[in-house]
């Protein structure tokens, strides 16, 4: 029982930044802005939020330092991609070009901060982890969902669950996902109503960015107590998280629960006496994640239903 | 208007419809330089933020570091190899508008390939480092064979899937070399025969002191033989015409998913042969056991970018990241991290996306001297 409420509470920890950033990633294709960049923005959020844990740590701690964090993660990802909505709405740039660009330039500017502003030149950040709460008041108390769902949890869990549960209303219910919705598909008809297509972009961009930068910080924070200007290809992952998700928010968060798990069995599988016992090579079960990923693509995508002006920058012009 | 001054008026346009062909032309190179100089100013910019005393001397370094030394000069060489390589194989994908982000993972199972082969099969003698670069295309080419696969006949996004190659590749190295070519004390890969190294041909005698081999050379033979290949066989012709327009292109009789899947072949190839190219290379390069994806993939889609995915153009570019690269190792002297120069190569890259923009404002001003013309 010990083990399966360990592999719950593990598998939360893994599918929740990848939930957030595909639910990001989600608004802005949704929009009709394809976002590679998500890895990136998640680095620059990571990036910044744990500087600004790290020169806190001294004042503050536990929840409201990191609700502080969260605000600037989100902050600083939604500035970040803004570089990006101004190269493919405005310029209409490539919009793989400025996302690989975005990517490329996070961890240099990471890596080159972090070793300008931190003593001797050190990579990385670190930090102490004063977020995780042991046991939630009174819910914790329910026997089995109590242990599987509010002990050894992090604040950022129930945000993320959140975020889900607002996407699914935003998209369907408000005036704004209908928009939204229609400039991925058709912002010509956008347009022809009177609707700003570069607004409905913009935001769409700008949210994005603001939840991946969560999703870098809930990553970090939640997988480990320092910063080195990566978040192990997360980013990507919540990509195909989205497209294995059919950009809906509901079949996101089954992909996420998905890869979420897959990844728990690869990095404790030396915890799970049943795993451990077949004699496999730990780097095979560290293939597992991405090879289930790409086994589901391959069964997912003949009928994949992307928005169909996603990547294709809107040209008043061509109306 | 008299006859004679028709005449010169024609003869006066076609000078200037000459002078503006050759502005279309150039359009291309003329973009990249801007996005470098941009790039750069970037980069100045930063460096002053960061250290306003020594931002002046830093970035001299960056812009003539490269020059200081005969042993500089060939490791822009030695820099640059592998990233050609890389660079050909994404700007080769990309003629087929596929955007091969999986090189890293090509990268590192062909310079998995060229060590095996090198410290397995010491009995070839004199064509040792052949076979070995051989087998590191091969495997480069299989990495691809699968992404190529599965966009044609799946429908599979090949940008995801060659992501997820690069992990899986970057495991399976780890794996096989810790099964294979493992020397435990040093977490790496054993050394290559001597054998199995490139020849130097006299370069190391040009620069003395540096990593420069006869990889470079090889570099520059692909790139003008993908040039050849591009633009003047019918196979080039098609996997163009496929990037294009799908539809248009299957309805002319081209059989697209082929030139999907051959597209993705080569380019991998292209990435693997660069793996072999820099292992091979003869200055104590070993593959390490540990969990991070080989940079020289990634290098491979600035330089395509900024090479606007033209075989020469990648040949300059390589060229010019490997000359930055350089340089940018002296900045420690004036106090820099030499992390700067991957920003600036990232802010090139960004700039290099707007060479749409900057087309269409180039071709504005032609209309416009057309329209005056008129």
């Amino acid at each position: 029982m010990n083990t399966l409420f360990f592999l719950i509470q593990q598998t939360m920890f893994f599918t929740i930044p990848l939930l957030i950033v595909a639910i990001g990633g989600m608004y802005s294709e949704r929009s009709g802005v394809v976002n590679i960049a998500l890895e990136g923005i998640m680095i620059m959020g990571g990036f910044c939020s744990i500087l600004f844990i790290k020169m806190m740590e001294n004042n503050l701690s536990g929840q409201v330092l990191l609700i502080l964090a969260i605000l600037i993660a989100m902050i600083s990802g939604a500035l970040f991609s803004l570089l990006h909505a101004y190269a493919s709405i405005n310029l209409k740039a490539d919009q793989t070009i400025s996302g690989t660009a975005l990517n490329m330039l996070a961890p240099a500017l990471a890596v080159f901060l972090a070793r300008m502003i931190q003593p001797e030149g050190v990579q990385q950040i670190q930090f102490k982890n004063t977020f995780r709460i042991e046991s939630v008041p009174v819910l914790g108390d329910i026997p089995i969902i109590g242990d599987m769902f509010f002990k050894n949890t992090y604040l950022t869990t129930y945000l993320g669950i959140l975020i889900l549960i607002v996407a699914t209303v935003v998209l369907y219910r408000t005036r704004f996902g209908l928009r939204l919705r229609a400039c991925g598909e058709h912002p010509q008809a956008v347009d022809s109503v009177g609707v700003s297509v570069y607004k409905i972009r913009y935001a769409g961009v700008i949210i994005s960015g603001a939840l991946a930068g969560l999703g870098g910080l809930i990553f970090v924070v939640t997988t480990s107590t320092n910063f080195n200007a990566t978040v192990a290809g997360y980013g990507f992952l919540a990509l195909a998280v989205l497209i294995f998700g059919q950009w809906k928010p509901l079949y996101i968060a089954g992909a996420a629960l998905f890869f979420g798990f897959m990844k728990t069995i690869s990095a404790t599988y030396s915890s799970i006496p049943f795993l451990f016992q077949i004699p496999i090579t730990g780097y095979f079960y560290k293939m597992v994640p991405y090879v289930a990923t790409l086994i589901v693509l391959i069964f997912g995508s003949k009928r994949s239903q992307a928005p169909r002006a996603a990547g294709v920058p809107y040209d008043q012009g061509s109306r | 208007m008299s006859k004679q001054g028709k005449e010169k008026k024609k003869v006066d346009s076609n000078r200037k419809l000459l002078s503006l062909n050759l502005t279309d032309k150039l359009s291309g190179p003329i973009s990249s330089v801007v996005a470098i100089l941009t790039g750069l100013l970037i980069g100045l910019v930063i460096l002053l933020i960061a250290n306003p005393s020594n931002a002046l001397s830093g970035f001299s370094w960056i812009l003539t570091g490269a020059l200081s030394s005969p042993q500089d000069m060939g490791n822009i060489f030695y820099y640059a190899t592998p990233i050609i390589l890389t660079g050909l194989s994404v700007a080769f994908a990309f003629k087929t508008s596929l955007f091969n982000i999986g090189a890293s993972g090509q990268f590192i199972l062909g310079a998995y390939g060229a060590v095996l082969v090198g410290v397995k099969l010491t009995s070839l003698g004199s064509v040792h480092w052949i076979a070995a670069l051989i087998v590191s295309a091969l495997f480069g080419a299989i990495w691809a064979l699968i992404p190529g696969l599965l966009k044609a006949y799946r429908n599979v996004n090949e940008v995801i899937s060659s992501i997820m190659f690069n992990y899986i590749g970057m495991y399976l190295v780890n794996y096989l070399v810790r099964e294979t070519v493992y020397h435990q004390l040093t977490n790496r890969s054993l050394p290559v025969a001597q054998t199995a190294n490139l020849p130097t041909l006299g370069l190391d005698r040009l620069f003395p002191g540096s990593k420069i081999s006869a990889g470079i050379l090889i570099a520059f033979a692909v790139g003008v033989l993908l040039y050849i290949v591009l633009n003047k066989t019918v196979f080039g012709y098609e996997l163009k015409a496929c990037g294009y327009n799908r539809h248009a292109s299957r309805y002319a009789g081209i059989n697209e998913k082929k030139c999907i899947v051959l597209s993705m072949v080569i380019a991998g190839a292209l990435a693997g042969l660069g793996g072999g190219l820099l292992y091979l290379a003869g200055t104590g390069k070993y593959i390490y056991v540990q969990d991070v994806l080989a940079p020289e993939g990634f290098a491979g889609i600035s330089v395509a970018l900024l090479g606007m995915s033209h075989p020469i153009g990648v040949l300059f570019a390589g060229l010019f990241i490997g000359y930055i690269t350089v340089g940018g190792s002296y900045m420690q002297l004036s106090g820099f991290k030499p992390e700067i120069i991957d920003i600036i190569t990232a802010a090139i890259i960004y700039f290099a996306a707007f060479s749409l923009l900057f087309r269409s404002m180039l071709e504005r001003l032609r209309f416009k001297k057309e329209a005056e013309h008129r």
